[in-house]
């Protein structure tokens, strides 16, 4: 186990290794960076002062070097709006963005999950055709157009919930909901064909025939072995949730991480984008290689076939 | 059963493989009613984009102020003139959803084919050649996976701006990582083949193996997998352009029809509303059309 998971960890640096050098390559050969960096109305001395200053005239491989060196410092350049150190604009955000994933996460877990369960167990009634119907509905629509479709209703129509902003956690429901919507339709097909599969397996015809209650064959043996994929599904969606809450952000105005992506772009502020583009990379390397080492130790077939186990 | 239902392919449940070529040759020539109703739709907005100039009623950047946020023919105030109503600056709504299918489709077919190109070239050698290759393909399909697609796209529109050509540009590297992943295991599977070893016997070599071998087999699974990416290109694109980063502004895409319309909810909800409606619709059509193509290609599919 130690081994696999010092592989795993190898492997993951790896990647971030090859995300940072792409990044540091697209930058750089993208044209002129102090132009870009700078704007288009900078003088030619100000782009003389900043070549000098950032050493952009030195080799390729000793700008490589020095990138790497101040990324292991820390330190990640300050916003062109404003002059902050491009980490104190990430990290004033970061919070907004995890109450709004986690919210997020919960209601599709919540809600998907039992959802897509009791569509297997009586499958084929109302009941299943019509979740499913909703969740291949919700996998097809588009983030802000749900999140459009609940503003016109739930603010405009019926004015119960406020339509944008952060504060109270009224203003949290119509944001959560909408990042939740691809994710919990996901849930829901996932854990409803994983259900299914294990309901046709052997163990669970022996739980039967050895006369185990109903009850006992659902929580006991099918719910835990269906979990497995559907534990997956969560942890490999996390990737597509940062995504989705850089429009859902925009939607609800939530001054979260993805709001400021959308910003720094529109702003060209290069600094924090890249900044953004590091962190959410390392977040979604560190969840693959959670869910892979959770996934060897809840399934016990890898662990019997996995040769380097213990 | 030969008909395939909205819920069955909605659960994604298949139906069972028909018996003979001869059944599967009449189930791809009569879709179950629903997925016909959705082909219907794919072939009317496909043909009413091609032929826009002819079949647009109105000129899609010309303002009329005097006629601006008219609501749709059957409300109160509308007209027949503006069947769904007008916009902020008096454009007609529909002869902009018209125009806005336009850049959706361009983008999602070209992005698509190239995303395929690239995807299956890449797939079939690392599968055909193994080794070193392999490795190598596969390392940068993990990696490129790493990172949410949008935030990618994103990083790219910032350095190369919001062009047509970037954002077909940015339509194909959606894909290539899932073309890539899938054809380099059918490359594998292949390889094995009595076919694939006979050819090699007798000469052949590695690029004809691939065009005049191993292409033909592949190329059911690959029309399924293009309309998975065909739908999530096209809401790719409706997000870029929904956040300011596709078409620009006079022209009509979907997505900023609905960013400009989200201002006006309040008072005229046609704007944000029916592109919205058009992209869901539209998304679902290449979904079940897919999955559909997916029952009647493939002739091992299980129940």
């Amino acid at each position: 186990m130690g081994r696999f998971v010092l592989q795993r960890l190898i492997r993951s640096i790896i990647t971030l290794w090859v995300v940072v050098t792409v990044v540091f390559v697209v930058l750089n050969l993208s044209g002129n960076l102090a132009a870009t960096m700078l704007g288009p109305d900078a003088s030619p001395e100000a782009v003389a002062a900043f070549r000098a200053e950032n050493g952009l005239d030195d080799p390729l491989p000793v700008r490589y070097a020095r990138y790497l060196g101040q990324l292991a410092q820390g330190d990640f350049g300050d916003s062109l709006q404003n002059g902050r150190p491009a980490m104190e604009e990430l990290t004033s955000r970061v919070g907004a963005t995890l109450e709004l994933g986690g919210a997020a996460v919960l209601i599709a877990i919540l809600i998907g999950i039992p959802a897509g369960v009791l569509a297997a167990l009586r499958r084929n009634s109302v009941w299943d055709r019509g979740t499913m119907l909703l969740a291949f509905v919700g996998q097809s629509a588009p983030n802000f157009f749900v999140g459009i479709m609940l503003i016109l209703l739930l603010s405009l129509q019926l004015n119960w919930l406020p339509s944008s902003g952060r504060g109270d956690w009224q203003q949290l429901i119509m944001p959560a909901v909408t990042l939740a919507t691809g994710l919990l339709a996901a849930l829901a097909r996932m854990s409803r064909s994983s259900m299914l599969e294990v309901m046709s397996s052997d163990f669970v015809r022996t739980a039967r025939a050895k006369g185990l209650s109903e009850r006992r064959v659902v929580v006991g043996h099918l719910l835990r072995n269906a979990g497995i994929p559907v534990v997956t599904i969560i942890g490999l969606s996390i990737g597509g949730l940062i995504g989705g809450a850089a429009i859902t952000e925009t939607v609800f105005a939530w001054p979260g991480v993805g709001r400021l992506m959308v910003e720094a772009i529109s702003m060209r502020d290069y600094p924090v984008v890249l900044l953004i583009v590091m962190a959410v990379a390392t977040t979604v390397i560190l969840l693959n290689l959670i869910v892979d080492i959770t996934y060897r130790l809840l399934d016990p077939r890898i662990h019997a076939t996995g040769g380097t186990a213990r | 059963m030969t008909g395939t239902t909205l819920t069955s392919v909605a659960a994604g449940t298949r139906s069972p493989a028909s018996p003979t070529a001869n059944r599967a040759r009449r189930r791809i020539l009569m879709p179950p009613p629903i997925v016909a109703v959705f082909i219907v739709v794919l072939v009317v907005v496909v043909v009413s984009a091609a032929l826009a100039p002819l079949v647009a009623p109105h000129d899609p950047t010309r303002n009329d102020l005097i006629a601006r946020l008219q609501p749709p023919a059957w409300l109160e105030g509308g007209s027949t003139e503006h069947l769904l109503g007008t916009d902020q600056l008096g454009r007609d709504v529909l002869t902009r959803l018209i125009y806005g299918a336009r850049v959706s489709l361009i983008i999602a077919v070209l992005g698509t084919l190239f995303g395929a190109v690239l995807g299956v070239t890449c797939g079939l050698a690392a599968g055909l050649v193994r080794g070193r290759l392999d490795e190598l393909m596969m390392f940068l399909v993990d990696a490129w996976l790493a990172l949410p697609f949008l935030v990618i796209a994103l990083v790219l529109v910032a350095l190369l701006g919001t062009s047509l050509p970037v954002l077909v540009l940015l339509a194909a590297l959606s894909g290539w990582a899932g073309f890539t992943r899938i054809s380099r295991g059918l490359g594998l599977q292949i390889r094995e083949e009595q076919y694939v070893l006979a050819a090699r016997a007798i000469g052949v070599s590695q690029v004809r193996l691939l065009i005049r071998h191993s292409l033909p087999n592949v190329i059911a699974p690959l029309i399924v997998l293009t309309t998975t990416e065909l739908t999530g290109i096209i809401l790719l694109e409706a997000s870029l352009s929904y956040l300011g980063f596709g078409i620009q502004p006079p022209l009509a895409a979907w997505g900023l029809m609905v960013n400009e319309g989200r201002e006006y909810l309040n008072t005229s909800w046609w704007l944000g509303v029916f592109p919205g409606a058009l992209i869901m619709l539209v998304a679902i059509s290449v979904s079940l059309v897919g999955d559909w193509l997916r029952d009647v290609l493939d002739p091992t599919t299980r129940t």
